[in-house]
């Protein structure tokens, strides 16, 4: 009922583990797979050793919750050793690259995909030293990097990781997909900021972070629509998707995939299953026999 | 302090005035809150010193109004700490993590600051047999808290107890079958309890340890703190024999702060 295919990887069902949450070893994939993840983002690879930001790095208050990690990872290089091949796991996996430069992000593609990974998620929310500003910004750097990453992923499907944090998503989507993107990931987090009282300072060490959680989603779901109207690439639809009728939403507002990561501090590890749970429950209620038939029926 | 309202968790720090603060050893301080506070033996809290950072601290008292942890000034963030007086406010969320199991016969084994990490579940326990280590007798703490317990004391340089390490008071407390210990728990240096460990699996007696790694939620969601598939934070910090006997990584290797893996050396170096 809730086979998905997705840049013709084959998913038993849409949900998908978002990068940046567990995601960090060969085990922990392992463990979200057997949770029911249809597959699974690994956190973002760079080329180089990064520790991250201080604590407090994330928590979370009602719908809300914000992290600013600051993209601590072991390096790809190292990661090739710890993780090996990510085609014998028991479930499909992501794997998720960044760098500092363009060139930086072709080299990172091509070692990643050396580890032939199901797709290839290219995180372009950091800022491009160069220029200064992030490559989700402009669509002439986003196309920059998602023509080298595919150049050096071979047949691997690339997904560019989108940011809501721009004017205009859709000239976005576009670039990417006339470089050559094979899908798109909307969203990545919204910037925000919390401030203790009575602390009288921003919470997070790093003061502004990105907010994701349930509050997020009406935010996701407006740039799947609008993506969804702009581009003709299968969409993985992620932000604040918590229970089975976020799901169902945002398919109807064109997504292919559903990303799944903050839903996880509010449901546990078992989110997948219960998502997947409550999306069948719904679709056998309304009598929709495959997720097609609902795949953007939001737009008239 | 975690509410759920349905689809709603909170987890974020709250500004707590630091009632007391009492000096334990040397560069060891114990830190009160009057504060009720739901938890059990072993778990722990996210302490937040605004400007500088949060780290996870074990519950190391707990009465009905009130709760503390004790931290030893090893690096910037529990050097920092050690300036905090009765009166300023640290952000606490949590408490963090499963809990020790309460049975009969146990025998607390803890190494240096590690006796915080067990000394609830030795106030929960009915006379408990502890053996509790340091380097020197100025390193030692709860001396007068624990004056009517069973205690054996060691110290690496024999200024108070027995010279030697815990481990080896273990293993003669273990082999004499007279003193039917059902069970052993422990918190330290994992090099410590690794030797625990492997004493208990030797004499066939069970065992339950506590384990350190970095920490950056605390709630199971960040994946800093991963051993093997199990997330420490939330699975543990507490894992049973059946569990440690199959953590490849337990006693050998750790994650630095970026997730690469190190031997536990080189991270006790780096923390």
């Amino acid at each position: 009922m809730l086979q998905t295919n997705l840049c013709n990887i084959r998913l038993k069902n849409p949900t998908i583990l978002a990068s940046g949450i567990l995601g960090v070893t060969r085990e922990s994939v392992e463990r979200i797979g057997k949770n029911g993840a249809g597959a699974v983002t690994l956190k973002s690879l760079c080329h180089e050793e990064r520790p991250g930001n201080r604590n407090p790095t994330m928590f979370g208050y009602d719908s809300v919750f914000l992290n600013a990690v600051g993209l601590p990872g072991q390096g790809i290089d190292s990661a090739m050793k710890d993780f090996g091949r990510l085609d014998n796991l028991s479930v499909p996996v992501i794997g998720s690259i960044y760098g500092y430069n363009v060139n930086q992000f072709g080299e990172v593609a091509a070692k990643m995909a050396s580890l032939k990974p199901a797709m290839i998620e290219v995180d372009i929310s950091c800022p491009h030293l160069d220029y200064g500003k992030p490559y989700h910004a402009d669509p002439e750097l986003t196309a920059k990097v998602t023509s080298i990453v595919k150049k050096n992923s071979g047949k691997i499907p690339v997904s560019i990781k989108l940011s809501p944090n721009v004017h205009d998503i859709k000239e976005i989507a576009h670039a990417a997909e006339k470089a050559g993107a094979d899908a798109i990931t909307a969203i990545n987090t919204a910037t925000g900021m919390v401030i203790d009282i009575d602390a009288r300072r921003p919470v997070l060490a790093n003061k502004t972070g990105g907010v994701s959680g349930p509050a997020l989603k009406p935010i996701a779901v407006r740039c799947v629509y609008e993506i969804y109207e702009t581009v003709k690439i299968p969409i993985i639809g992620t932000g604040g998707v918590t229970y089975g009728k976020d799901a169902i939403e945002m398919v109807m507002a064109g997504a292919t995939g559903i990303g799944i990561g903050t839903g996880i501090f509010y449901r546990g590890i078992g989110v997948f299953k219960k998502v997947c749970d409550e999306m069948e429950q719904w679709m056998k209620k309304n009598k929709v026999k495959s997720l097609d038939e609902i795949r953007g029926c939001a737009h008239e | 302090m975690n509410d759920c309202c349905g689809g709603c968790r909170t987890e974020i720090p709250t500004m707590l005035e630091v009632s007391d603060v009492v000096k334990e050893g040397k560069g060891q301080s114990s830190f009160f809150f009057r504060q009720k506070i739901e938890c059990r033996p072993g778990q722990f809290i996210m302490v937040w010193l605004p400007g500088v950072d949060e780290k996870p601290m074990a519950i190391s008292y707990h009465n009905k109004n009130e709760f503390a942890f004790t931290s030893q000034a090893i690096g910037k963030f529990t050097n920092a700490l050690e300036k905090i007086k009765k009166g300023d406010k640290l952000g606490i969320r949590g408490p963090y993590g499963n809990s020790f199991s309460i049975q009969k016969n146990a025998c607390v084994v803890a190494g240096g600051v590690g006796l915080s990490s067990v000394s609830t579940l030795i106030d929960s326990l009915k006379n408990p047999l502890v053996i509790y280590g340091a380097r020197s007798k100025e390193h030692l703490i709860y001396l007068k808290r624990y004056k009517s317990k069973n205690m054996i004391i060691t110290t690496d340089d024999r200024s108070l107890g027995r010279e030697g390490f815990t481990t080896d008071v273990l293993e003669e407390v273990l082999k004499n079958k007279k003193n039917k210990i059902n069970i052993v728990q422990t918190c330290g240096p994992e090099i410590m309890i690794k030797k625990v460990f492997d004493i208990c699996q030797k004499y066939k007696v069970d065992c339950e340890a506590s384990i350190e790694r970095f920490m950056a939620c605390g709630f199971g969601i960040c994946g800093k703190c991963m051993v093997d598939d199990k997330i420490v934070c939330m699975d543990g910090p507490i894992f049973s024999s059946a569990q440690l006997s199959k953590m490849k990584e337990f006693g050998s290797t750790a994650r630095l702060k970026s997730g690469r893996k190190v031997s536990l050396k080189e991270y006790h170096e780096t923390a």
